[in-house]
């Protein structure tokens, strides 16, 4: 045995994986691109259909709020013009009164059930809100009409006569049916549970140390709370709350059902009238030519890169709260 | 010599005295909520609530203020305010269900199985015609909507957790980015991708594509969910005994999840079967039962309490709300179905 017989030259290990396995992955990773190709598909289709009014109307369509269309006999346009404004802002308005009814309820149920709880209770309580969150939106929105409304209506009364000084709750023509206000506590009910268990599991990772810790110190509990879990789980909620809002923008009949649709900004919340895109979608769409369902893709489109835009700022914020403190 | 025998103690337990003083603050509350409530303008169950939660609050913040100080007192008025929230939390879930159940009832009987509303109104008196149309036509719906988003679903899951290729961020963060596709965009989508341009008339087929549409996010993200808890050690014996990654999915990873795959069905039908918009859309809203999903509008659950709903009289309301009952009593099973599944699974 010679130390120096020629020794093999050096090579790279590589792995070719067999056929069957290329065709495994080729399908898997195809069939997991179908989400890409799904959301593609939509901006495109709506885009599409809805270019002509983007071309039509130009940036009128974001910024002004008439919604008519005139044809004569046959069916021909004759005159049109087409703003989502109202519903813009009313989308806009309605899910932000949501999100803030909804955030402190949320933030201290989750607290509630994570810190507060005993165990068998906080099993109970988490098995209902998984369900309300599974509720259709149908249910919400009939309940909301027919049982939520008059005692909503009450609670307006009473916000506008003790706060009518801002003007936000102002109402000029006393009318306080149907107003975003209620549509935002309808949603804001349709988003607690989503925001809770969002802030149940961030609140439920703050490292078991720290708690102890500030226990040991002689915290009361809400001391360690405010010391520990707030700090930890802060991000969490801000996405949670992003979360709730996207969803409470996309909601359609539960909205459709307790909100006065009404082609003009409103700003004052407790008023009988406001806009929202989707509901002014299924509004629309039933007595729609082809013209005009054209503009509903348009609004359409306009909806989903909101929500879009909103969900992505929110699955941001998540990850970045839930990853940092890993 | 005398033993004493010393008693274990539990400092940290609520004595006898501390448990008599919570009781005595209740009932302080309660009392002073009822007075107060019955000497002021205000009325309603809400006022006795809130003026409760009032008083309960200061009653015991000024108690444990004088016992204990100020950090104590600040303690047990974040204490009632959080239950408050846990309280605010579940009552409209307690109010949906009961006025579901008491509402809905009136409207139950026999024919409703054996019925469809090709006789009737909604607004005949509600012995006639029944839900028959609407329980066949959300089921026609449901089936092909899971068998077209299963695989999908799966595959995608399958992709992130087996393949982890260069896609695996951005197809996590895309599948997070549809879940919150609202349903109305959806089947605006169909509705302008598949209905206009190719059949151009609406069937049960093309609410089923929305419905898939909004069903693969929550198949995708908690099969992921179910196939990130398989084990390591099962795949990596599948492949030292040489299978193949194709066998190895599919014979060990895939069974060993199989019931939480089922979950996650499960938990997708019970997300899109009281999806209402996309079927207001799409599906045409027929009367009578419509065996073929690929020809001819169909009813479903949704469609028929919408309409009903929208009819406006006491006899369509009475058939709305019973139609939320069979729809909601469908959905919890199905969510119950689903929990004891994923029970079993983590007790394995």
């Amino acid at each position: 045995m010679t130390p120096d017989a020629a020794a093999p030259a050096k090579r790279e290990i590589t792995t070719q994986p067999r056929r069957s396995d290329q065709v495994f992955r080729a399908i898997v990773t195809s069939g997991g691109l179908s989400s890409l190709i799904i959301l593609g598909l939509i901006s495109i289709f709506l885009g599409y259909r809805g270019f002509e009014i983007f071309r039509h109307e130009g940036l009128s369509f974001l910024t002004t709020s008439d919604w008519f269309l005139t044809t004569d006999d046959a069916g021909n346009v004759l005159d049109s013009h087409f703003g989502i404004a109202a519903m813009l802002i009313g989308t806009i308005l309605c899910s932000a009164i949501a999100v803030t009814i909804a955030l402190p309820i949320s933030v201290a149920s989750a607290l509630f059930l994570n810190f507060y709880s005993p165990g068998w209770l906080k099993r109970i309580l988490i098995a209902v809100v998984d369900m309300m969150a599974a509720f259709p939106s149908i249910l919400f929105g009939i309940w909301g009409f027919l049982v939520l409304m008059p005692s909503a209506e009450y609670w307006a009364k009473l916000l506008n006569r003790y706060l009518g000084f801002v003007p936000f709750f102002k109402v000029d023509p006393p009318i306080f049916t149907r107003s975003p206000f209620v549509a935002g506590i309808v949603l804001a009910i349709m988003i607690i549970p989503i925001i809770t268990s969002i802030s149940r599991e961030v609140f439920s990772q703050t490292p078991l140390d720290r708690i102890q810790a500030a226990y040991a110190l002689g915290a009361t509990r809400w001391a360690m709370i405010r010391a520990v879990v707030i700090p930890y789980g802060r991000g969490g909620v801000v996405g949670g709350a992003m979360l709730g809002l996207g969803r409470a923008m996309g909601e359609t009949v539960a909205v459709y059902t307790v909100l006065n649709i009404m082609y003009q900004v409103n700003w004052q919340v407790l008023f009988g009238g406001g806009g929202n895109i989707a509901s002014l979608i299924i509004l629309k769409f039933g007595d729609s030519g082809p013209y005009e369902i054209k503009a509903l893709m348009a609004a359409g489109l306009v909806l989903f890169f909101l929500t879009l835009i909103v969900n992505a700022g929110s699955d941001f914020i998540v990850r970045r709260a839930t990853r940092v403190k890993k | 010599m005398t033993v004493s025998e010393v008693k274990p103690r539990k400092p940290w337990k609520a004595s006898p005295k501390d448990r008599s003083v919570d009781l005595a603050i209740f009932i302080a509350a309660a009392l002073l909520s009822f007075f107060f409530v019955d000497f002021t303008p205000m009325k309603g169950k809400l006022a006795y609530f809130a003026t409760f939660f009032v008083f309960y609050m200061l009653i015991g913040a000024i108690f444990k203020f004088v016992t204990r100080g100020s950090a104590s007192a600040v303690d047990i008025v974040v204490n009632t305010l959080v239950a408050l929230g846990a309280i605010i939390t579940v009552l409209p879930i307690g109010s949906i269900l009961i006025t579901v159940i008491v509402k809905g009832s009136k409207g139950l009987h026999l024919g409703l199985l054996t019925h469809d509303m090709s006789l009737a109104t909604p607004t005949d008196p509600i012995t006639n015609g029944g839900l028959l149309h609407a329980i066949t036509g959300t089921l026609t719906l449901v089936t092909l909507a899971l068998i077209m988003s299963v695989p999908i679903g799966i595959l995608t899951a399958l992709y992130l957790t087996e393949i982890k290729g260069i896609f695996t961020r951005p197809i996590r963060f895309l599948v997070q980015a549809m879940s919150g596709v609202p349903s109305i965009v959806a089947g605006l989508f169909i509705l302008s991708a598949v209905l206009y341009p190719i059949t151009k008339s609406y069937s049960g087929f093309m609410g089923s594509l929305a419905l898939t549409i909004l069903m693969i996010p929550t198949i995708a993200r908690t099969s992921e969910e179910v196939l990130l808890l398989i084990p390591n050690d099962l795949r990596e014996a599948g492949v030292a005994l040489g299978g193949t990654q194709w066998r190895t999915v599919a014979m060990i990873v895939l069974p060993a999840a199989r019931s939480g795959l089922v979950t996650a069905m499960i938990l997708g039908v019970a997300r899109i079967a009281g999806e209402t918009a996309p079927i207001l859309l799409l599906t045409g809203g027929a009367d009578t039962v419509n065996p073929n999903p690929f020809k001819g509008p169909i009813g479903s659950l949704p469609y028929y309490i919408w309409k009903s709903f929208a009819a406006g009289s006491t006899e369509s309301i009475t058939r709305a709300w019973t139609g939320l009952l069979v729809l909601l009593g469908i959905i919890l099973i199905l969510f119950t179905l689903a929990r004891i599944l994923g029970n079993r699974k983590v007790a394995r």
